[in-house]
């Protein structure tokens, strides 16, 4: 079965997703990237669907969920990389990804997560 | 109106959903279609196949390509024998779910394709028919 691989990036994941998604495989990645976040402590999660031609509502509850769940796990999570057309689709569609945070590319979102991170180790 | 490419896709396991908007997105590519509303179509034909599998208990989609003048269109017919939609004005209200989705599926597939039509009978099943024109 097809595997989205998780990347170790310093104190951050990267989820980079390259294959159409099918159902079984989006449910295996709920799976792999909550046991990463605790095998590797990590602060944030970087979800990159530049590749990705479409989400449609399948998806976006699944980008919602990963969110959550890193969330609850205590790391930040950003979606980076989403096409123009797909974010154009998404608003009519009426996929409002409300508790999603997104950054134009990878680079973008690890400022956003630095930031967040070093917010908090501050405070 | 005529019809140019007519084929019919089997939609039984959410495997066929990858399937059905692979072959939606190469229709829409060889129609012509620009690279968003190649995105609405599958986006659409996604939404509406989940529907057929998880509501309508597996059925199958029916793919046209038509010419009406200087118009090409994508026309897709979604079929199923499944317990059908009793109140189908409250099944195209954003945010309504019968499952575990998101409500999205009809209503966000109506707005994304030019022309909707949606024919249900309890205890029969469902046919919602939708076209998008370039």
């Amino acid at each position: 079965m097809e595997k989205i691989p998780i990347l170790r990036m310093g104190r951050f994941l990267l989820v980079s997703i390259q294959v159409d998604l099918h159902d079984r495989v989006a449910l295996q990645l709920q799976e792999d990237l909550t046991d990463q976040i605790v095998k590797t402590g990590a602060k944030g999660v970087l979800i990159d669907i530049s590749a990705l031609e479409l989400v449609d509502s399948f998806i976006g509850r699944m980008l919602n969920n990963l969110t959550s769940m890193s969330r609850i796990l205590d790391a930040e999570t950003v979606v980076v990389g989403m096409r123009p057309a797909v974010a154009i689709t998404l608003v009519e569609l009426g996929l409002e990804l409300g508790g999603v945070r997104t950054a134009l590319n990878v680079e973008r979102g690890m400022e956003l997560l630095g930031g967040a991170a070093f917010g908090r180790s501050k405070g | 109106m005529d019809v140019q490419k007519d084929e019919t896709l089997e939609l039984r396991q959410t495997e066929d959903i990858v399937r059905v908007r692979q072959a939606a997105r190469a229709w829409a590519v060889a129609l012509g279609f620009s690279l968003v509303d190649q995105t609405k179509i599958v986006t659409a034909t996604s939404e509406l196949a989940r529907n057929t599998i998880e509501h309508g208990r597996g059925g199958s989609v029916r793919m046209r390509s038509l010419v009406n003048g200087v118009h090409k269109g994508l026309r897709l017919d979604f079929v199923d024998t499944g317990p059908g939609i009793a109140n189908i004005e409250l099944a195209l209200r954003d945010g309504y779910t019968s499952g575990t989705g998101l409500g999205l599926g009809l209503s966000g597939s109506r707005r994304l394709m030019s022309e909707f039509e949606i024919k249900s009978e309890v205890g029969k099943g469902t046919h919602v028919s939708v076209t998008r024109w370039t």
